[in-house]
């Protein structure tokens, strides 16, 4: 049984899809694997904050009675892990935040019932950063999670959970959520890969909204295959969500494009590669990028002019909006309620005070002041302007280059607990995803070396608004030659 | 006089349920009186994820409103959010328009006491959701989201009106074109319509406004009359005795009829308006504008001027004719089936006005469709029955329905004109009642009132009275 455990536990989702096709494993199987692993190490690694281990099995057995019903499906039998930040039927729901305690979703988020639609098991709810508002996934009212690289350092966040399910074999895949970089800064912190597509490539029906414009669901997996693959079954337009797009999706042609990036040309942005990058990232991404020379791509510099005001207008624009999404957590309707108020206006005040963690109540409170009368000019007004200007800059550069390649994140994994004294040295880690998300591009973490301690480093792949297929090729012809490499 | 010295300045905004089938945002439905939280979903609901999806219904009812009135139509408009913490409102936030409403301008005609019309100018017409409703009882309370986010359009006037009398003609007038158009039932009862109420007084002359006040959420057109009637007293004596008008929110007690403080200036509600992220701008193009506006129904005053023109019918009638939708469709359908639109506009005046007052129903819902009204018409204009024995058939019409012709055929109520046969009857008369000749010849003219009386009930009622008439007064001229 272990070394059966010990192999899917490192199986991607395009091998345990051939093996399910050609009969040589069942999804029983996989999920009984999956939760041994889980039940071996998660006390430890607490990747997950609810595992239904029951529903996980009957979930297997029924993809495998389907399958020898003939039935198909891009993800028939296949588990995956869910950040509790998106709504499965049935199931709780609680974004890692205690105001949530007891609410259980009664539907499926659109991204769920593509999945579900393709046969896909849903294996367990994977630990976050309370309300996704964080980039260590310390912030959880329920767990700390250790990166299973090394475990006194945090996995990043807010998606920490299912990067860290990932990289330590509880899951196949998993799904999370980017706002300002919470998918692709976890997966460099684990090493895995990230993808958070184009704004309104996945719907955002059923993802509880932190930001709403700035939120995309997207895959964690362990290599960029997996990405495509379940970018593949979630994105497309919904009826549900307003803000989706109709725009065909980018047909991934596994063909030689993958092993070479000939005729393609990407851009180093200069204020992406500046002081504060620790040296060890920026080696490992710069042999990232002579490895896609190597490849073939023309490199160019390129500037990026209104990147240093992103951090700010970033936490002005996602502080707005969470402050209006939150308000619906009152006690009234679902959820934590404090019961012994006097009054609505104390049970709101209570559920909210006892409810909310802190780095929660410190957006809200953030978020309610710039939209305030009198400051909504200088702050919420002027970030929307900068915002344009950031997206301008973006759209600027896609006029010259197929993409962009840069760091994810400064440094490597920090330490469990050294930066949670200091919330603006922690909102820092998103210097250089949140961009991504103000424009609403594509963008994609995928592992580019090793720090001198052994933890991994990420490399970004930013593309062009719904050229996700380019985002694609660049990462996985890249690694592909890194393995090459290696071996 | 004290009031004379002053102006009262009213400034409504009315909050008008469309006639949609489903909610602004979700696919719910909006009947009225189902039993609670039974039309709900995670959007309207609020649930974590849930997101809203505009009803392009909606879009277009407020549209087409706007056209009625005259309004310029935004080439693009957007919704936001307003924030305020209420139990009834599931998202804490209300999905609303801000700064760019779908209609901007427009004007609503209300007729003046004595004769001509004033125009009231609109500021603006915006697409919101409804919030929920609380309910209390004994040990608890409840909320029923049923009516959280059904579709409301607010219709915002300047503060052109100047009396109570003039709020609730504007409200008359508005409902009427909402009808109209069919944008709303405009049914009080189901809460369709609620009005917030801003009152300020002026001295005469002063070319400033007076401190206003906010009257919030009325629910009957009386019920804004009687508010404004106080609350213009009230500001008017604090002044008078040398106070002050403080600006704030007040509330109606419809009980006690007196208006009373809710909230000050200091503790009003800072809104934190912004753009709803996740709807996308509303652009409507000049050509689906046009192609809506082609599809717009004359207005009621356009209708009454048509019916006074084409139908000759008088001004007074042509004003109760149009003043609803369907009894103005009613009488046009009858009068041109008739080809009488006088005799079509009498029994609808006289005959089904009073009947629909009396059984407390409405024209949509009467059993005698415009063409049994028409047939009964030909019946009266043909002579074949008089308007007496017509009446009689109105009303059993009204409440079975039927085919008039067979009903008079039926029951042999065809009038009698055969001046032979009246004859015969008269001389009957008058052989058994020879006293009242003489009464005649003194001059005596209720006496020949009970000689036709006499005629009608030995034909029952089927004698035709011109005729029986001339018969009498042609006996009198041969005894003399």
């Amino acid at each position: 049984m272990s070394t059966l455990v010990n192999d899917i536990s490192k199986m991607t989702v395009s091998k345990a899809r051939q093996l399910l096709e050609s009969k040589n494993i069942s999804s029983r199987m996989l999920v009984e694997a999956l939760l041994a692993k889980i039940n071996e190490i998660d006390s430890d690694i607490a990747a997950y904050i609810d595992v239904d281990a029951e529903y996980a099995l009957k979930q297997a057995d029924d993809a495998d009675v389907a399958r020898t019903k003939g039935k198909k499906g891009k993800l028939l039998g296949v588990p995956i892990a869910i950040k509790d930040i998106i709504n499965v039927k049935g199931h709780p729901c609680r974004c890692a935040s205690r105001i949530l305690e007891g609410y259980i979703a009664p539907y499926d988020a659109t991204a769920i019932l593509k999945m579900r639609n393709e046969g896909a098991v849903f294996l367990g709810r994977t630990n976050m950063d309370e309300f996704a508002m964080g980039s260590s996934t310390e912030n959880s009212a329920y767990k700390i999670t250790r990166n299973p690289v090394k475990r006194d350092r945090v996995p990043g966040g807010s998606s920490g959970g299912s990067a860290a399910a990932v990289a330590a074999g509880e899951a196949l895949a998993a799904l999370g959520t980017d706002t300002g970089g919470s998918i692709r800064q976890p997966a460099a912190f684990c090493g895995c890969v990230g993808l958070k597509p184009s704004y309104g490539r996945v719907s955002r029906y059923g993802l509880t909204a932190f930001a709403s414009s700035l939120d995309q669901i997207g895959p964690i997996t362990k290599n960029v295959e997996d990405a495509a693959i379940l970018f593949d079954v979630i994105a497309g337009v919904d009826a549900m969500d307003s803000t989706t797009v109709d725009v065909p999706l980018p047909s991934l042609r596994f063909t030689e494009d993958l092993f070479n990036l000939r005729g393609l040309r990407l851009g180093l942005p200069r204020e992406y590669f500046v002081e504060g990058i620790q040296p060890e990232v920026k080696n490992a991404v710069q042999s990232a990028i002579k490895v896609c020379a190597d490849l073939g791509a023309e490199i160019e510099e390129v500037s990026l002019p209104h990147t240093e005001y992103a951090i700010a207008c970033y936490y002005i624009i996602a502080t707005a909006e969470a402050s209006a999404n939150l308000a619906r957590f009152d006690g009234v309707r679902y959820g934590f309620r404090c019961s012994d108020a006097k009054d609505p206006i104390e049970m709101y005040k209570q559920t909210r005070a006892l409810g909310f963690g802190s780095e929660v109540k410190r957006r809200i409170i953030l978020g309610t002041y710039v939209l305030s009368s009198g400051y909504y000019d200088a702050y919420y007004l002027s970030a929307l302007k900068v915002r344009t200007l950031i997206r301008q800059d973006f759209e600027a550069v896609f006029k010259k280059i197929d993409a962009i390649l840069a760091p994810v994140t400064p440094t490597v994994a920090f330490k469990i607990g050294e930066k949670t004294g200091d919330p603006l040295t922690m909102y820092l880690n998103d210097i250089l995803t949140a961009p991504a998300n103000l424009a609403g591009v594509p963008s994609i973490s995928v592992p580019c070396g090793w720090s001198s301690d052994g933890l991994p480093i990420g490399l970004q792949v930013i593309g062009d608004l719904y050229r996700e297929d380019i985002v694609f090729r660049v990462a996985m012809s890249y690694e592909r030659k890194r393995q090459e490499n290696k071996t | 006089m004290i009031a004379s010295k002053y102006i009262p300045c009213i400034g409504l905004e009315v909050h008008v349920q469309l006639k949609t089938k489903s909610k602004l945002f979700c696919g719910c439905g909006t009947e009225f009186g189902m039993p609670p939280n039974t039309q709900v979903c995670p959007v309207c609901l609020g649930y974590p994820g849930a997101m809203p999806v505009i009803n392009k219904e909606a879009v277009r009812l407020t549209v087409m409103a706007g056209l009625m009135v005259g309004s310029q139509i935004n080439s693009w408009s957007k919704f936001d959010r307003k924030s305020y913490f209420y139990p009834d409102m599931p998202k804490n936030y209300q999905i609303s328009q801000y700064d760019h409403p779908l209609c901007v301008g427009g004007e609503v005609a209300i007729p003046l006491p004595h004769d001509g019309e004033k125009k009231i100018r609109i500021i603006r017409i915006h697409l919101e959701e409804d919030v929920g409703k609380n309910m209390h009882f004994q040990n608890f309370s409840g909320i029923d989201f049923n009516r959280a986010g059904i579709p409301l359009m607010e219709i915002v006037s300047y503060p052109d009106i100047n009396s109570p009398q003039e709020a609730y003609e504007y409200l008359l007038a508005l409902k009427r074109i909402l009808q109209y158009a069919e944008i709303s039932d405009c049914n009080l009862e189901e809460g369709n319509v609620r009005c917030d109420v801003n009152c300020s007084v002026k001295k005469q002359g002063d070319p400033n406004f007076g401190v206003k006040t906010e009257i919030k959420n009325m629910n009957t057109f009386r019920g804004v009359f009687h508010a404004l009637e106080f609350e213009i007293k009230r500001q008017i004596n604090l002044l008078e005795e040398g106070g002050k008008v403080e600006q704030e929110t007040r509330r109606w007690d419809p009980d006690r009829n007196i208006t009373t403080p809710m909230r000050t200036k200091e503790d009003a509600h800072d809104y934190r308006y912004f753009p709803e992220p996740d709807l996308p701008i509303i652009e409507i193009s000049r050509a689906t504008i046009e192609e809506w506006r082609k599809a717009l129904p004359e207005s009621p005053a356009e209708k009454k001027k048509r019916f006074i023109k084409e139908f000759g019918i008088p001004d007074y009638d042509a004003g109760v004719l149009v003043s609803e939708r369907y009894l103005a469709d009613y009488f046009e359908s009858t009068a041109k089936l008739s080809s009488n639109p006088k005799m079509a506009s009498n029994f609808i005046m006289t005959e089904m006005l009073r009947l629909l007052t009396e059984r407390n129903i409405s024209i949509e819902n009467v059993k005698i469709t415009p063409q049994m009204l028409a047939e009964l018409i030909k019946l009266v204009e043909k002579k074949i029955i008089n308007s007496n024995t017509a009446k009689e058939i109105f009303v059993e019409l009204f409440e079975k329905g039927g085919d008039p012709c067979a009903i008079v055929e039926q029951r042999g109520l065809s009038q009698i004109s055969d001046a032979s046969i009246l004859d015969e009857i008269v001389d009957k008369v008058i052989r058994e009642n020879p006293k009242t000749m003489e009464d005649i010849q003194k001059g005596k003219t209720a006496a020949k009132k009970f000689l036709m009386g006499q005629v009608m009930k030995i034909s029952k009622g089927k004698a035709d009275p011109l005729v029986v008439s001339a018969i009498i007064d042609r006996k009198i001229q041969m005894q003399k």
